[in-house]
């Protein structure tokens, strides 16, 4: 029979165990794979990266769960794209999380949309037109430019934050935007036959990469964001396009391919799927793969048209 | 306008030196009348010296305008880098471009800026049941005066609509509150509260009303239910939903395991307590949660919680044995534990197309204490002690985008009463209510609910009660983030 105080003491050492950090690397919680991706490019192992969501989920629906609930309590640094992208579960995982270093205005709170110019800014804030973002389109990392602003940002914040390791983040950073400006020019200049193709999107994700390579969105499959496409909205996008005909339907690894699919069989165009972010396809292995891969699919069809 | 605006400033600017010239002229002719030659010189001086301070005004008018400019072209630079609290240091500060200011930051400067975020949740009835809902009671079971228990009223009603607000008070605390408005016109304040959000280490703390956080369902506000009504071992054990003031500390293990225990310490004003005129608390309760993922599919969590109440002198009815009212009033502690499970799963955890949930949770209430039965035979009380449990297993399945469809079947044990001789007094001891519910909803978008839900309810004297639910729930204004 173990006695009351043996019992007291095994169960506070236990807690005490448990209470102690496990980990000495910077702990950083992505809340998508491309910013998890871009921290570790510029982390390596001084941090230990983890990704709140998958390619193939949608990150305007994701719950609260208690794995990441638990998460979000040990991280040292939570890095999202902000824009009101994660309006429907950070704000509770934060304050669930109990963790004051990654609440908003922290500097463990790290919005990538904050520091690039944003696209389709809504004139009018009404839920008449669907689910739309004050700060503007959400989905900035389409547009590889972008992904270059927003690493010299987040090396500057890990640089702040862990600042015994400063030297080494804005070396890692150093390295990785001379990879990527060479990268970007090798894109671009790969994706200049797409100029000016005209493109349907099953949902407003893609406007940057519409941006940078001078795509023409011609017509959107859901009727306002975040709707479903329905039939007869598919039957009038159709009839749209016989007059002005689109080369691609474009989708995204985690939406529904069957509107596109449809568009494709009955319109005559290709429909393409896309990576979105890391993870959304076999070869969107990392950023530099995710851009190869997407402009890859796009120029498989782009060029023929 | 701009030009209109410098010329009056100038005017109103140069009126007085004008009105000044005037004085001094007049005075000076006083003292030498005939020399009008000297005076026109000295009025064309004054001219002169006006048209100087009109040139100097307006250079410096035009200085100012451009200092106002570029003080204005400053703040719409630096407003998107201060909503991040970015500190870019200097070397990497030309590579971050200026993001434009969007209509919403701008528009949201001034006094209404610090406003809490404000959402109204609208939602209405329409209720066919077989039976009366005048007469509900659940057999077996005593429920408080005044009780939330039943589908309420027939007919077209205003169901729960709820004002909530809610900001953060300074870098440590944060404060919610949700006004219920009700059918009959009344408000109640469902929850009041101040939160901590920086006192590290996983702990926070929490005071003022709020819904207590035992079991699943308890903490959960109405609109985010999967049901119209709450299981009736909610109904018969905790007031349908345990509300109370008081503190609550909660405590996140610093583990890859969701691990999260929470102590509450409240007045008891509402069932299974009564509210009482004592300096301590009326109230506490401990709670236990753990969750986490099985692979990108599942998702689970599951928690057991105690919860102890005193109510002294509380007013009780219940059905019975002659098939009348029962009223009694009951003194002593309340004890009631709660074991939750959820489980949910949407394939590669992308819940838009498809998903499950499934959720159950079994309630056991002992009460100790005695209990006075009004207008009995014999009037006086004695001890009393009954041990009484219920629970609900139910699954809501996403078949589609929009459309969802559940099922919940429960039961209760009302157990028999130690009571004396008197128990005989109870009808039923030892019943088994029940019920099965069927729903439907459609959800056009995130914010709107349609709700068609049947439901056979059992749980009284006599024949079953055929119920039928038509639901819509509405969210505006500011859209809170649900819990899991």
């Amino acid at each position: 029979m173990i006695d009351r105080h043996t019992l007291v003491a095994l169960l506070a050492a236990s807690l005490l165990l448990l209470a102690l950090p496990s980990h000495a690397a910077l702990r950083v919680l992505a809340c998508e794979p491309e910013w998890g991706a871009l921290a570790q490019e510029l982390g390596g192992n001084l941090v230990e990266v983890s990704v709140a969501t998958s390619a193939l989920q949608d990150p305007h629906q994701i719950q609260a769960r208690p794995s990441l609930i638990a998460r979000a309590r040990n991280a040292d640094l939570v890095v999202c794209t902000g824009a009101e992208l994660e309006i429907g579960w950070l704000p509770v995982l934060l304050q669930q999380s109990a963790n004051a270093r990654v609440q908003a205005g922290q500097p463990g709170n790290f919005a990538a949309a904050d520091f690039v110019p944003k696209l389709d800014v809504p004139g009018r804030l009404d839920r008449s037109q669907g689910d739309v973002h004050a700060a503007g389109n959400p989905h900035i990392q389409t547009d590889p430019r972008n992904i270059g602003l927003v690493a010299a940002a987040l090396a500057a914040r890990l640089q702040q934050i862990d600042p015994a390791h400063a030297g080494e983040y804005a070396r890692r950073h150093a390295d990785f935007a001379q990879r990527w400006q060479q990268a970007i020019a090798r894109w671009t200049a790969l994706a200049a036959p797409l100029k000016g193709a005209a493109v349907v999107s099953q949902h407003k994700a893609f406007v940057y990469l519409y941006d940078w390579l001078g795509l023409k969105e011609v017509a959107v499959l859901e009727p306002k964001p975040g709707v479903e496409p329905s039939a007869s909205h598919l039957q009038a996008v159709l009839a749209t396009l016989k007059g002005a005909p689109a080369r691609m339907v474009l989708y995204a690894a985690y939406q529904d391919p069957r509107p596109a699919e449809w568009l494709s069989k009955n319109g005559g165009m290709a429909a393409v799927k896309l990576a979105f972010t890391v993870g959304g396809t076999e070869a969107a292995k990392d950023l530099f793969g995710l851009f190869d891969d997407m402009l890859a699919r796009l120029l498989a069809v782009g060029e023929k048209g | 306008m701009q030009s209109l605006l410098r010329a009056s400033l100038v005017l109103a600017l140069a009126a007085p030196v004008a009105a000044r010239a005037d004085l001094a002229s007049d005075s000076r002719s006083d003292l030498t009348p005939d020399s009008t030659t000297s005076s026109r010189a000295d009025l064309d001086a004054l001219r002169a010296e006006i048209k100087a301070l009109r040139g100097a005004y307006e250079a410096r008018l035009q200085a100012l305008e451009q200092r106002l400019q570029a003080a204005e072209a400053t703040a719409a630079m630096r407003f998107p880098a201060a909503a991040s609290t970015a500190v870019v240091p200097a070397a990497t500060a030309p590579s971050v471009a200026p993001a434009p200011v969007s209509p919403a930051a701008s528009s949201a400067g001034g006094a209404g800026a610090f406003n809490p975020a404000i959402s109204l949740i609208l939602s209405g009835l329409y209720t066919r049941t077989s039976r009366d809902p005048a007469d509900y009671a659940i057999r077996g079971f005593q429920l408080p005066a005044g009780a939330e228990a039943g589908p309420g009223t027939r007919g077209f009603s205003l169901a729960e609509s709820e004002l909530g607000f809610a900001a953060s008070i300074d870098p440590w605390l944060r404060g919610a509150a949700s006004i219920a408005m009700h059918p009959d016109d009344t408000l109640s304040v469902e929850e009041a509260y101040i939160q901590t959000t920086s006192l590290g280490n996983g702990l926070a703390l929490k005071a003022g009303r709020f819904f207590s956080g035992v079991g699943y369902l308890n903490p959960q506000h109405a609109h985010t239910w999967d049901f119209v009504d709450n299981p009736l071992a909610y109904q018969a054990l905790l007031g349908t939903q345990y509300d109370d003031d008081g503190v609550q500390l909660t405590w996140l293990a610093p583990t890859d395991r969701y691990l999260e225990l929470g102590v509450e310490l409240g007045r008891g004003r509402s069932f299974p307590g009564s509210d009482t005129s004592r300096n301590g608390a009326g109230m506490a309760a401990l709670t236990a949660h753990s969750g986490g993922d099985i692979g990108s599919s599942q998702s689970w969590r599951a928690g057991l919680s105690l919860l102890r109440a005193k109510a002294s002198d509380q007013a009780l009815s219940a059905a019975g044995a002659a098939g009348d009212t029962l009223t009694s009033r009951f003194t002593g502690t309340t004890r009631v534990w709660v074991a939750d499970a959820v489980w949910k799963w949407a394939p590669e955890g992308n819940a838009t197309r498809t998903s499950l949930k499934l959720q159950a949770e079994y309630l056991r209430s002992t009460r100790n204490g005695s209990l006075v039965v009004d207008g009995a035979n014999s009037d006086g009380g004695g001890d009393y002690r009954a041990v009484q449990s219920g629970w609900y297993l139910q699954g809501v399945y996403q078949f589609m985008p929009r459309w969802r469809v559940g099922l919940r079947t429960e039961r209760l044990n009302s157990g028999t009463p130690h009571y004396g001789l008197e128990a005989a007094m109870f009808a039923d001891g030892g019943a088994r209510p029940r019920k099965q519910s069927l729903m439907v909803d459609f959800n056009p978008s995130e914010f709107s609910r349609l709700r068609l839900q049947v439901a056979r309810d059992q749980s009284r004297e006599g024949s079953a009660d055929n119920q039928l639910f038509l639901q819509y729930q509405m969210s505006l204004g500011a859209h809170g983030a649900h819990g899991y």
